[in-house]
């Protein structure tokens, strides 16, 4: 009859981690809507850069101060969760402190626990205070209304919260506190709680034990709502960043034969397709839609965790262009939020007259970018905003010959006489003799 | 001024120690042919054996493959990699570090492989195998700072190759608060050169001309046509076109000796 507890725990438990689950395959699978990229090559240099830029966060030190509050938060994170194997064991087995037999050990790593429980506190009320007091720039930009901005405020109090109870847990805990070891932190809390008797103690104690646990299933559930995702696709996503020079723009393949065959005397223009070559044959050049991106600018999308890094650093940004790289991610994230809903529903995409292109990202923001790398370069987690502009710049121009009066008289000059200006190519060397 | 092309050497039967690369830019804007031949002035005193394809050149297509003209791209490379590797090729030296990008990266899955190196770079090399000195002269302790092209920097991370030429002109080099990774593009890339820009508070060229006169320099040194023409604009509409001057970095060494 003592079982109920174990039985809700455990009910608690598989609730949590089933949801979760199962949002994480359906993040997986709309990652998989994205077009084939090979990114299997040159393995070291992968593991290297996940090494340093997701679990070194060798990127966020450009911007020191939050730098040093993010670490924190993060080692927080990390490290504080090894309390989570304490709390599901004594869950699961009715067991108190079951780790306890540690002795010295146990206290450090409690010790540990609480001050950096202080710290992650600490930190979070600064992160609030620089997005609701100070009002950093990059946090109020016109992309940051409504859900956005409150995703990243309910994310700050989750975290307040869940550390606050783990700190209330401990000073409420009268056997532990009683071997005052390991209490660097809850013993200047225990006055709060002095004319309490052992009953009500007991009480405080299980209720914060109880939502501590279910807070942090809640909060990994809602990762999957919020752009709090990164903190797990942080690591696959540096895993499978670009590794080539910045600067360089992918070829597209399928232009490159048909390029060769506009070129080549010999090519016979209504010479049957060679076998096989049907799935080569790309239905579109460019990307109108979030299924013509490639599966890591998905994944991107599901990573970016908003911070306006890139926004902030964007040349057209800064001087009120429309276009932000960061609302570029959040666009292209909704948008397949949306086709993955519309699968849920109908078992296949059904078409719903709407795309990625127009309806989510305006024409406006992608021919105001000059591909200047600044979006990149800043990323802390490596998300290339970059080649998805590009990606529809090349919908628009080759499909749809829609770029600006200007930008077609450049490139028929190119195409007239090998420069983006009209002057003659045979005048080419004249500078020589001027 | 000495400038062979590619066809009389090849006549002649002799292959350059490397092919220089003028660019659109550098072939026919006014103000980026004094860097063409303040560049070729350099080459000349430093010996280097050099040639140009002339009317053989045609743009490196990097405006229309930034613009989403994959098509257009693709075409201008392959005539110029046919060009290039007809007459076998090895290095190929360039002012715009746009066509430095698309040769060095975007030609080799094309069919062109070639050691592809800035003018800053070639200069560098030539100054530490001690072929060019480089002094002073008249910039002698003027206050320079260097805008970073986006092409060169971020793109490719070259940044010290044109600090290290400027540092040998026995000036005082001052950085920018947006400098290096950090550096605020001029407004030009992307084939934005081309076309005025969104609808906006500020012109990008302007605000990054703001960045370098905070630091109150003599000079505003760049290693990239483009970034020469909006950083001049940026300098005119701020009115300081008479404190400030805007240089490219061939200029800079070809002027100090009054090449």
């Amino acid at each position: 009859m003592n079982y109920i507890d174990n039985i809700a725990f455990l009910i608690l438990l598989i609730l949590g981690v089933g949801f979760f689950v199962k949002n994480i395959q359906k993040i997986i699978r709309n990652i998989k809507l994205g077009k084939k990229v090979d990114r299997s090559d040159n393995s070291n240099a992968r593991w290297q850069n996940m090494a340093f830029i997701a679990f070194g966060q060798s990127k966020m030190v450009k911007r020191p101060i939050s730098a040093l509050l993010h670490i924190i938060v993060y080692l927080g994170f990390i490290i504080i969760n090894i309390e989570v194997i304490e709390i599901i064991i004594d869950g699961l087995f009715g067991t108190h402190r079951v780790l306890s037999f540690l002795g010295g050990t146990y206290a450090i790593l409690i010790g540990t626990f609480e001050i950096l429980a202080l710290l992650v506190l600490i930190s979070v009320s600064v992160f609030w205070i620089r997005r609701m007091v100070l009002r950093i720039p990059r946090f109020w930009n016109k992309e940051m209304k409504g859900f956005p901005k409150n995703d990243a405020l309910y994310i700050l109090y989750f975290e307040m919260v869940l550390m606050s109870l783990f700190l209330i847990m401990n000073a409420t805990d009268v056997p532990f506190q009683q071997g005052d070891s390991g209490n660097p932190i809850s013993q200047f809390l225990v006055p709060l709680f002095e004319n309490f008797n052992v009953t009500t103690l007991y009480i405080i104690e299980r209720t914060a034990w109880w939502l501590h646990i279910a807070g942090i299933l809640i909060f990994l559930n809602y990762l999957y709502y919020s752009k709090h995702l990164h903190i797990l696709l942080a690591f696959p996503n540096t895993y499978f960043a670009n590794l080539n020079p910045k600067g360089q723009l992918n070829n597209l393949e399928a232009v490159t034969n048909e390029v060769k065959m506009m070129l080549d005397p010999t090519a016979d223009p209504f010479a049957a397709a060679p076998e096989g070559s049907e799935d080569e044959v790309p239905e579109k050049f460019g990307a109108s839609d979030v299924t013509d991106l490639n599966w890591v600018q998905l994944m991107n999308a599901y990573t970016c965790t908003e911070c306006g890094r890139c926004t902030s650093s964007c040349p057209a940004n800064i001087t009120g262009k429309e276009l932000s790289p960061r609302a570029i991610m959040m666009k292209t994230r909704d948008r397949l939020e949306e086709v993955g809903k519309n699968i849920n529903k109908n078992g296949e995409f059904v078409e719903d007259g709407k795309q990625l292109l127009n309806d989510y990202i305006t024409p406006e923001e992608i021919w105001a970018c000059t591909s200047c790398n600044a979006c990149v370069e800043e990323c802390p987690v490596n998300i290339d905003p970059l080649s998805i502009i590009i990606d529809l710049r090349r919908y628009l121009v080759m499909e749809q010959s829609a770029a600006s009066q200007e930008l077609n008289m450049m490139m028929t000059n190119i195409e007239n006489n090998g420069a983006p200006w009209q002057y003659n190519q045979m005048d080419r060397l004249n500078w020589k003799d001027e | 001024m000495n400038v062979p092309t590619m066809a009389e050497m090849m006549a002649q039967g002799k292959q350059p120690e490397v092919l220089f690369w003028v660019g659109c830019a550098g072939s026919f804007d006014d103000r980026a042919k004094k860097i063409t031949k303040a560049f070729v002035k350099i080459l000349n005193k430093a010996n280097v054996e050099f040639a140009v394809l002339g009317t053989e050149e045609s743009c490196s297509g990097d405006p229309a493959k930034r613009a989403g003209n994959e098509f257009l791209f693709q075409m201008q490379a392959m005539t110029n990699i046919e060009v290039l590797n007809a007459y076998e090729i090895k290095k190929i030296v360039t002012a715009c570090p746009h066509c430095f990008n698309t040769l060095k990266n975007e030609y080799p899955q094309l069919g062109g492989t070639y050691e592809v190196v800035h003018h800053t770079e070639l200069l560098k090399s030539l100054l530490d195998d001690g072929r060019l000195s480089i002094e002073g002269g008249k910039f002698k302790g003027k206050k320079i700072t260097f805008h970073d092209p986006c092409y060169l920097g971020r793109a490719n991370e070259v940044y010290e190759a044109p600090r290290e030429l400027i540092q040998k002109l026995d000036v005082e080099l001052v950085e920018m608060k947006r400098c290096k990774s950090n550096g605020l593009c001029c407004g030009a890339g992307g084939a934005q050169m081309f076309k005025e820009p969104e609808k906006g508070d500020k012109d990008i060229n302007v605000e990054r001309t703001e960045d370098a006169i905070k630091v109150s320099p003599n000079i505003i040194a760049t290693g990239c046509p483009f970034c020469n023409t909006m950083i001049t604009d940026g300098v005119k509409a701020t009115n300081k076109e008479e404190e400030i001057e805007v240089l490219d970095i061939a200029e800079l060494i070809a002027n100090a000796e009054d090449l």
